[in-house]
């Protein structure tokens, strides 16, 4: 009997082990598919012409694989939403967190989690009916279809993690550091900027920082509304292309084994090394925080 | 109400009958004046319909259990209660005869009303900036006139001597106990009427505890103190009079000498020989 006990016990404590360890061998296998199907793409072409080559004509003969406009229509269109999340998201939570009755506190704070529960091929729905011509109306453009939409559509979906993580910062600066500046006179705001914001900071910025995450790896949305013209921008109010949208959309039609069907294996390998960068970052802002 | 009314006029008459004895003199104008000062938090009571006065250079020692009310008495006479979500009060306080939640600002009422917390909190910067911060705050920039105002404070909060060889260095290097002096002297430099104090020894030790006392004393010819306190033999050392608070309700008031050697209440010789809290 007690030999029976010991052995389910055994299993139990395997069977965790392996849920455990799951996520690196998931994260390892991604890592050297992406890298087996993508490191080919060096066989068609240099790695300095791949990641600056100025051109992205895939299936002409021969192919021109040069992933900088995708790059810089990634990197302009994020710019573009964290510019619009990052303020607006630091003030909400600031509002949420520290002014706003309780009652207005709840309901506001439910309604960040509904708009992040809004599926992005929605929010792209919206933006290309309604904020697409209103921009090309509004702005007297010759498409509403621009990396500015695309950074409209962005910072929506980076707007709840920005307030939700920003807030949680916030709230866990001690209540003491609030009520001892209180004390010696400091007006609500003085403490708000000089107590609340100084012990907050590495949590705003690891906010920051998974927003950015959240932008730079979103594709339904910004494949609806960016235009998708892989030429490099010379503004936000021109057609761009993502790397995401670029792997979205073309990855049903690329032969397997081309060269076309490599380097949209490789685009994978640079969102992924991009990706994980930025989210190494906002954890060790968030480390910093915690350990506060 | 009847109640209420009944149990103020015993206060008083306590009070008026105890002054020989206590060889007190009844102030005509108390520095602060509570009037029927009701807390509710949400739908909890915890204050209870308290009147009382507290004169010029006394200590007031607040005692009870836990949940007696007495913190939250604190904290309403610098109105740091005004963060509080959900948060009723009904009654009056008046400092030097003016309504503090009708006739002053906030901000202006905590310089004049300090308050020292149980645990120290110095700002991570140098011991002579965390004095000057608060008259930074206020606008203060006057470097000499600064100076002279750390050095004041940190005598007043008999600190002076340990640390006046590195006032640049960081306040977190300083023990607990110091600390808690530097928050007193952060306090003083602004220059307060009354200081309140809300179990400042509860996390310090014997040695620690009584410097801090030896300063609350000196701080008492020249301030006005109120000082809650877990610790009843703290009260009997340091308390001019004591309050003794429970469920909410004022027990009673009276010279520290009377509550400690023959109160009026039975609960608040329960509590002071360790029967309950």
């Amino acid at each position: 009997m007690a030999k029976l006990r010991k052995f389910k016990e055994a299993i139990i404590e395997k069977l965790i082990f392996l849920s455990g360890i799951a996520s690196i061998v998931f994260v390892a296998l991604i890592f050297i598919f992406l890298l087996r199907e993508g490191i080919s793409v060096l066989r068609s072409t240099s790695l300095g012409a791949f990641l600056g080559g100025k051109f992205w004509y895939p299936i002409s003969d021969p192919p021109k694989l040069g992933i900088l406009p995708l790059i810089l229509g990634s990197l302009l269109v994020t710019l573009g939403a964290i510019a619009m999340a990052v303020p607006l998201g630091i003030a909400a939570a600031f509002y949420i967190a520290e002014v706003a009755p309780s009652r207005l506190r709840n309901i506001l704070k439910s309604f960040v989690e509904i708009l992040s529960a809004i599926p992005s091929v929605v929010l792209g729905f919206l933006g290309i009916t309604i904020l697409v011509p209103f921009l090309k109306r509004f702005l007297d453009l010759p498409t509403g279809l621009t990396a500015f939409a695309g950074s409209i559509m962005l910072a929506f979906m980076a707007m709840p993690t920005i307030i939700s993580i920003s807030e949680d910062a916030i709230n866990a600066v001690p209540r003491e550091y609030k009520e001892g500046a209180i004390a010696l006179g400091a007006t609500h705001w003085q403490t708000l900027h000089r107590v609340i914001i100084h012990g907050a900071l590495p949590g705003i910025i690891a906010a920051a920082m998974l927003g950015i995450g959240r932008v730079f790896g979103e594709t339904m949305a910004v494949m609806m509304v960016t235009g998708n013209a892989a030429v490099i921008p010379n503004s936000l109010f021109e057609p761009v292309r993502t790397l995401t949208a670029t792997i979205a959309a073309e990855m049903g039609e690329a032969a397997k084994g081309s060269p076309h069907y490599n380097a949209l294996f490789a685009i994978g390998i640079v969102l992924f090394v991009i990706s994980f960068l930025i989210n190494l970052t906002a954890d060790l802002f968030l480390n910093r925080s915690r350990r506060r | 109400m009847g109640h209420a009314e009944k149990k103020r006029c015993d206060m008083t008459d306590r009070r008026e009958a105890n002054n020989s004895s206590a060889g007190q003199v009844d102030h005509p104008d108390p520095k602060i004046k509570v009037r029927e000062l009701t807390i509710h938090y949400g739908k909890v009571r915890v204050l209870n319909n308290l009147s009382l006065d507290i004169q010029k250079n006394e200590i007031l020692s607040v005692i009870g259990p836990a949940n007696s009310g007495k913190t939250s008495f604190l904290r309403s006479l610098n109105r740091l209660n005004d963060f509080e979500p959900n948060i009723r009060m009904s009654g009056s306080i008046l400092l030097d005869g003016r309504n503090i939640y009708k006739d002053l600002d906030a901000e202006g009422l905590r310089k004049r009303v300090g308050m020292i917390f149980a645990l120290p909190i110095p700002l991570p910067r140098s011991i002579h900036d965390n004095i000057t911060y608060g008259p930074r705050l206020a606008g203060d920039h006057d470097k000499s006139a600064l100076d002279q105002l750390v050095e004041d404070s940190l005598k007043a909060a008999y600190l002076w001597d340990e640390v006046k060889d590195r006032l640049r260095s960081s306040a977190l290097k300083l023990s607990g106990g110091q600390q808690q002096r530097l928050c007193i002297a952060r306090t003083l430099a602004l220059k307060p009427e009354v200081i309140l104090f809300d179990e400042p020894c509860s996390g310090l030790d014997p040695i620690s505890t009584a410097k801090v006392e030896e300063s609350m004393m000196e701080l008492k010819k020249n301030h006005t103190i109120v000082l809650v306190t877990n610790n009843t033999k703290q009260a009997a050392r340091v308390g001019t009079r004591t309050a003794f608070f429970l469920m909410g309700d004022l027990v009673e008031i009276d010279s520290t000498e009377k509550i400690f050697t023959a109160p009026a209440d039975s609960r608040t010789n329960d509590y002071i020989i360790g029967r309950f809290g």
